[in-house]
């Protein structure tokens, strides 16, 4: 009998298909993937098993009986619980307050016991040997221990059948493994996961079986074992032969003036003494475990955070950058690495959200220009594929993947100098991932300076002239591309072994 | 992996008990020879903060909820004449049920405008206040009401237990009541999850319109219980009692250090944020001062205090 059954689901928006007759079934017991290009309806079917959205039509039955899910308590009830892409974390409570919110431990005169959830959480995060102090407040935290606690959070609601979207998007690589652990002492109890992710890597390590999706079509179901990775991205693309990515070696040249110089900065208590030289034309990337300071540095680089000590040229000229406004004066850009909280604006269409980070250049004396306007935003949306190609489409009806192109697209349209990107391929699917990759390099072509913060190591392998690995808000170490064998080769230099 | 907890002294969350204690310092030492130390006056400080405090406990549930509610001044001012009127021709008993029925009958109307409707809770209740207040005037004809239950009157507002004015009774139940349920029950734990994100509250399962709905429910049930502690500490139903009321609240709720955005409240913040409130005016009447300059530095010392108050 299947832990959970989907049948003939139908669902469309605003009278586009999003889904079509799309069956789904998982085991108990077993690691189910669910992959497909960015918008091909994953997310949403995993919303209608949620209660979130309603099918127009279609089945669904848990555990052999039909189930009737309208809301997100009647799939609580029938144990269904999920991981949300989108974080369910309420910001200004602590972690335990999260993970047992709305579900509060409660004494004899139903009053809440903080004191119990601490213990509880404390327990739950050490089955999952997750470290996290459950009594900061969520705010304070990192991505990835948002997204830590998010996943303790239905682990602690003691889920039947557990929907991970994207989990492992910002996590670092020891972090995924003791996931990976997790989940897998989670299906020996008889637990269902329903595991949905762009990385191949990751679902052949997983996952039992694995349905594809393509433009709200189902594609394929089958067992990884009569699958080779060629063919799940095929499926997945609808093309034979994709296009993998490959370092190419590249010469810069080092010996002029570097466009960004910085020496010895520090900032907070996370960023010590960093010195960075980055020439035209050249990628440079940051690897590091999560927590390690990356995005601190950029922050503190693009004045997003108070600069301690420590001077930073442009040019070859000092320059002091005290807030992103004059960072993106002196020609820089930030892609963010949270794109919900920093770098869009949800409610917002997409031609809104490219025009305000390039105010400047689509007015005439502070009046919009709005055939410029649409004509900027039709380029962008052609450029980089994002769909639907519609510019009054809110961003947060768009699927992840193409909400993360959408803010690549408005940086890179201010024509930047220097580009800092924050893991710029979190969410997005394979064929994407390798066309973002291919436009860094051919930006760096134009001559544009980028660094990259990556935890796909792979990612970086294929894009970078040189490798920085940061630990403990330190450069420890720099290696140029051709001194690294490969991904084993940076995984141990990361762990701080010299191999 | 270790989070680094960002322990760092946060003097921010305790400011208000330093500007307390300051403004405090400074009174005594500058009016120490006006009797502004004597236990009378300190007493009278508590007294005159009491329906401030009262009202303040209210619409810290409705500015964690990230709403506002403007109507509690007018409703306090309703309810004192409802009170005053029906107590003349029907009793004392009767009286307090009306009061608490004009709360919870306008409450009832904001929250649904608010929660069903979707009309900004500022907009709803800034209309409210305008009808609150006109009906009370209408009710009366602009005239006091007296109120001649002495039992009423003893138990709101005039009377004492011990040596303890009745009033701070009701301003000290009401803080420990608000106090409690904001940090003690799901119900407050709703409340804060609806302000903080009020998206994530819903794939929580949290009914966040219920929650809206009861925030300004409870709101103008107190600010009523409010208006029957004017009525009986001035022994008259008058629709100019309450008056301003919101905005010493919301001063108070803000100084004690909730956030107007939502998903923080702190009672005990904003119960030292009305007595800092209840404070300054006294201290400034004290001085001698007249009304147009206590008006002034009042506002000012509000302003630096918020500005000084408000986190980064
Ligand atoms: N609430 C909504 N209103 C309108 N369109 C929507 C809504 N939610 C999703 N869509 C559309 O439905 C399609 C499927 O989106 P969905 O989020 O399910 O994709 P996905 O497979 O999860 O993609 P990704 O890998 O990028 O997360 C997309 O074209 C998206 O724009
Ligand atoms: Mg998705």
């Amino acid at each position: 009998m299947n832990a959970i059954e989907m049948k003939e689901i139908n669902k469309s928006f605003f009278g586009t298909p999003v889904l079509k007759d799309v069956n789904f079934s998982v085991l108990p017991g077993e690691i189910h993937g669910l992959a497909g290009e960015n918008g091909a309806g994953k997310s949403t079917l995993m919303k209608i098993l949620q209660g979130v959205y309603t099918m127009d039509s279609g089945l669904i039955e848990v555990a052999g009986s039909p189930a009737e899910i309208s809301s997100f308590q009647d799939a609580r009830q029938y144990g269904i619980g999920m991981v949300f892409q989108e974080f369910s974390l309420i910001p200004e409570l602590t972690v335990a307050q999260n993970i047992f919110l709305n579900r509060e431990p409660t004494n004899k005169f139903r009053l809440i016991s903080d004191r119990s959830s601490i213990a509880k959480a404390h327990k739950v995060l050490e089955s999952v040997g997750i470290d996290i102090d459950v009594t900061v407040k969520v705010s304070t935290l990192s991505r990835a221990f948002q997204q830590l606690t998010e996943i303790a959070k239905a682990i602690a609601a003691e889920a039947k059948i557990l929907i991970l979207d994207e989990p492992t998007a910002s996590l670092a690589k020891h972090e995924v493994d003791s996931l990976f652990k997790v989940l897998k002492q989670l299906t020996a109890s008889g637990v269902s996961i329903i595991y949905i992710s762009h990385r191949m890597d990751e679902i052949y390590q997983i996952c039992d079986r694995i349905t594809i999706l393509r433009d709200g079509n189902l594609v394929a179901v089958d067992s990884l074992k009569n699958l080779s990775p060629q063919e799940v991205i095929a499926h997945i693309t609808g093309r034979k032969d994709v296009e993998m990515l490959s370092y190419e070696g590249r010469e810069v040249d080092r010996r002029s003036t570097p466009v960004l110089k910085v020496v010895e900065l520090s900032a907070g208590d996370r960023v010590k003494k960093v010195s960075i030289e980055l020439h035209a034309g050249e990628v440079l990337g940051f690897a590091g475990l999560m927590g390690s300071g990356r995005t601190e540095i950029l922050r503190a680089i693009f004045g997003l955070d108070k600069v301690g000590s420590g001077k930073i040229y442009i040019n070859g000229e000092e320059k002091t950058i005290k807030n992103p406004r004059e960072a993106k004066g002196v020609g820089m850009a930030l892609i963010p690495e949270d794109r919900r909280r920093q770098g869009l604006i949800m409610e917002h269409s997409i031609s809104t959200n490219i025009l305000s980070a390039n105010l400047e250049k689509l007015s005439h004396f502070s009046f919009l220009n709005f055939q410029k306007i649409n004509q900027f935003s039709q380029t962008a949306i052609t450029d980089f594929e994002i769909r639907p190609p519609e510019a009054k489409r809110e961003v947060k009806l768009l699927s992840g993947g193409n909400q993360q192109k959408v803010v690549i697209a408005k940086w890179v349209a201010t024509n930047p100098s220097i580009i800092l990107m924050d893991e710029p391929t979190v969410g997005v699917d394979i064929g994407t991932k390798v066309e973002i990759m291919k436009l860094v390099r051919s930006l760096a072509a134009q001559g544009k300076s980028i660094i990259v913060v990556s935890s796909e190591l792979p990612e970086l392998l294929g894009v970078c002239d040189r490798i920085l690995i940061v630990k403990n808000g330190e450069v420890t170490d720099s290696l140029e591309r051709y001194e690294i064998r490969d991904e084993d080769h940076l995984q141990l230099m990361l762990q701080g072994i010299n191999a | 992996m270790k989070t680094k907890s960002l322990t760092r002294f946060d003097w921010r969350s305790s400011f208000i008990y330093w500007m307390f204690a300051l403004i405090f310092l400074f009174f005594g030492i500058l009016l120490r020879n006006d009797g502004f130390l004597s236990p009378n006056n300190l007493l009278n400080i508590f007294r005159q903060t009491a329906t401030i405090s009262v009202v303040a406990v209210g619409m810290t549930f409705v500015i964690a909820c990230a709403e506002i509610d403007l109507s509690v001044g007018g409703v306090a001012g309703l309810s004192s004449v409802v009170v005053a009127v029906t107590i003349r021709d029907h009793g004392a008993v009767a009286g307090v049920l009306a009061g608490i029925g004009v709360g919870l009958l306008v409450g009832s109307i904001n929250g649904l405008l608010v929660s069903r409707i979707g009309i900004p809770s500022f907009l709803v209740t800034l209309g409210m206040q305008g009808v609150a207040v006109g009906t009370a005037a209408l009710i009366t004809n602009y005239a006091p009401i007296p109120i001649l239950s002495d039992a009423f009157n003893r138990v709101f507002g005039s009377g004492s237990i011990g040596r303890f004015p009745s009033v701070i009774f009701w301003s000290f139940s009401a803080v420990l009541l608000g106090w409690i349920t904001l940090t003690r029950t799901t119900f407050g734990r709703r409340i804060l999850a609806t302000g903080g994100n009020r998206d994530a509250a819903e794939f929580n399962g949290i009914d966040t319109k219920r929650i809206k709905f009861t925030v300004l429910l409870i709101s103008s049930t107190v600010a009523a219980i409010a208006g029957m502690i004017y009525a009986g500490r001035l022994q008259t139903g008058r629709y100019e009692w309450g008056t301003g009321d919101e905005l010493s609240a919301i001063a108070a709720v803000i100084l004690g250090g909730t956030s107007l955005f939502g998903g923080g409240g702190t009672i005990i913040g904003t119960l030292f944020g009305a007595l800092l409130v209840g404070l300054i005016n006294n201290g400034l009447i004290l001085a001698g001062l007249p009304v147009s300059e206590q008006q002034i530095i009042r506002g000012l010392i509000i302003i630096l205090a918020v500005a000084l108050a408000k986190k980064k």
